[in-house]
């Protein structure tokens, strides 16, 4: 969460509000048990470890000038790292998810580049899975746990070809645009 | 002087290495492209494909369906001719050859496996195999002794004199496997080989692909399965009839502790 938090200010510094939305957009259903209280925690404890600062809306759109958070020189180190060092076999969907959305926003990382990278890292980890299988007597309990990694690392790379079409989509779309 | 580059897409020699590499790859494609259809309606399969295969390497080729892999590996087998760029087979070009010259090739030097087995229905599992040895022509006696020694290498010697329709799907590619690999072929080209198979007979086929390995057979799989895929030392994915990525798959390494939890 932090990390995300982070790398959605690098791009513009925002408000919690904005913050928020971007990751509902983002998370769809499965945002919905984010409160706008956690943005603000998390926010708090990024402060705290001067990695964001609050500033004020230079020239708000509407309205009164607001607070809006933004990177301090480390966070920005911070973000740069996050998208850089890659997440391990055993992150989740959400947490890529985000990883992505996150990179493409800041403009510090190519989405398309991340995807490569994790299928890299997925394959080299399935591949040692897979080995184990075929070694492994299916109807043991350690081959029942090989099948399950297995087929986890599977699924992984399966949706990474959907993540690989939607982003060079999109990427295409921005280039096209005259971005 | 020519650059490495210029010489890669340049003139070669029509026979063999001048400088003579012996562990160069036994398979070799340079600058491989494939067009269907003319003018505004052209397609582009296969899109300027560059691949060396190391004796003895399990290659997979991935991508999603209609990416051009099934393209490439008829190209590199000598079933289609490109239209641009080379391929080169045990050190020979073999996209210039004449059609009886590659037919003789491909028969000796490149061994088929296909995702539906293509069998002989009438013949029986013993003379599938025997059938592509008589064609290159060993005598019958041999034919018969290589058959069987390769029917009992894939576990099926007591199945040697049913037909087809006789045995299970997973069999039945284990004796394509066997014909396959009946003329000693310098390659292995399998098309989606377990396509049409399910969990344990997918993994029966993959045991014996490990053994084949282990016996320094060099082989190329294309699949769209990353768990087959995930059993070779290298995986090339192809987008769009290019090649999009290249990730040789050590063997030596330790993931797998990595998706236990109890590093926290």
């Amino acid at each position: 969460m932090q990390d995300v938090v982070l790398a959605l200010l690098a791009k513009e510094p925002s408000h919690g509000y904005d913050l928020r939305a971007r990751l509902l957009a983002a998370l769809g259903p499965l945002g919905e048990t984010l409160n706008a209280g956690q943005i603000y925690v998390t926010l708090t404890r990024l402060e705290k470890a001067g990695l964001v600062v609050q500033e004020r809306e230079d020239a708000p759109v509407r309205g009164p000038r607001r607070k809006v958070y933004a990177l301090t020189a480390a966070g920005q180190e911070r973000v740069a790292a996050w998208l850089a060092e890659g997440l391990g076999p055993r992150a989740d969907v959400t947490e890529f998810h985000l990883q992505l959305v996150a990179a493409a926003e800041s403009g510090m990382a190519s989405p398309l580049a991340l995807i490569e990278a994790r299928r890299r890292e997925l394959r080299r980890s399935l591949a040692e899975a897979q080995r184990a299988v075929l070694t492994h007597d299916r109807d043991s309990e350690a081959g029942l746990l090989l099948e399950g990694v297995a087929l986890r690392l599977h699924a992984d790379l399966r949706w990474l070809e959907a993540c690989e079409r939607t982003w060079s989509a999109t990427t295409a779309h921005k280039e096209g645009g005259g971005n | 002087m020519t650059t490495r580059g210029g010489r890669r897409r340049g003139a070669r020699p029509r026979h063999g290495d001048p400088e003579g590499r012996p562990a160069g790859p036994v398979l070799r494609a340079v600058g491989l492209s494939r067009f269907y259809g003319q003018g505004e309606s052209t397609v582009v399969a296969v899109d300027r494909v560059d691949l060396d295969v190391p004796t003895g390497q399990t290659l997979a080729v991935t991508g999603p369906s209609g990416c051009g892999k099934s393209t490439l590996l008829h190209l590199l087998g000598g079933l289609d001719r490109p239209d641009e760029g080379e391929v080169w087979l045990g050190g020979q070009r073999i996209d210039l050859l004449g059609e009886r010259a590659l037919a003789r090739l491909r028969r000796r030097a490149v061994g088929f496996v296909h995702q539906d087995f293509h069998l002989m229905d009438e013949l029986t599992a013993a003379e599938n195999v025997e059938l592509p040895a008589l064609l290159a022509g060993d005598s019958p006696r041999t034919a018969r002794r290589r058959a069987a020694a390769l029917l009992d290498r894939v576990g099926l010697a007591d199945r040697a004199r049913h037909v087809p329709s006789e045995l299970s799907g997973g069999q039945r590619q284990r004796v394509a496997i066997a014909r396959a690999l009946v003329n000693e072929p310098l390659v292995v080209l399998a098309d989606e080989p377990t396509g049409n198979l399910d969990t344990a007979a997918t993994h029966d086929i993959l045991r014996l692909f490990a053994d084949l390995h282990a016996g320094g057979q060099t082989l190329v799989l294309v699949t769209h399965d990353e768990r087959v895929a995930a059993t070779a030392d290298r995986i090339v994915s192809l987008w769009d009839g290019a090649s999009a990525d290249d990730t040789p798959l050590d063997a030596g390494g330790s993931r797998l502790g990595a998706l236990l939890g109890w590093e926290e």
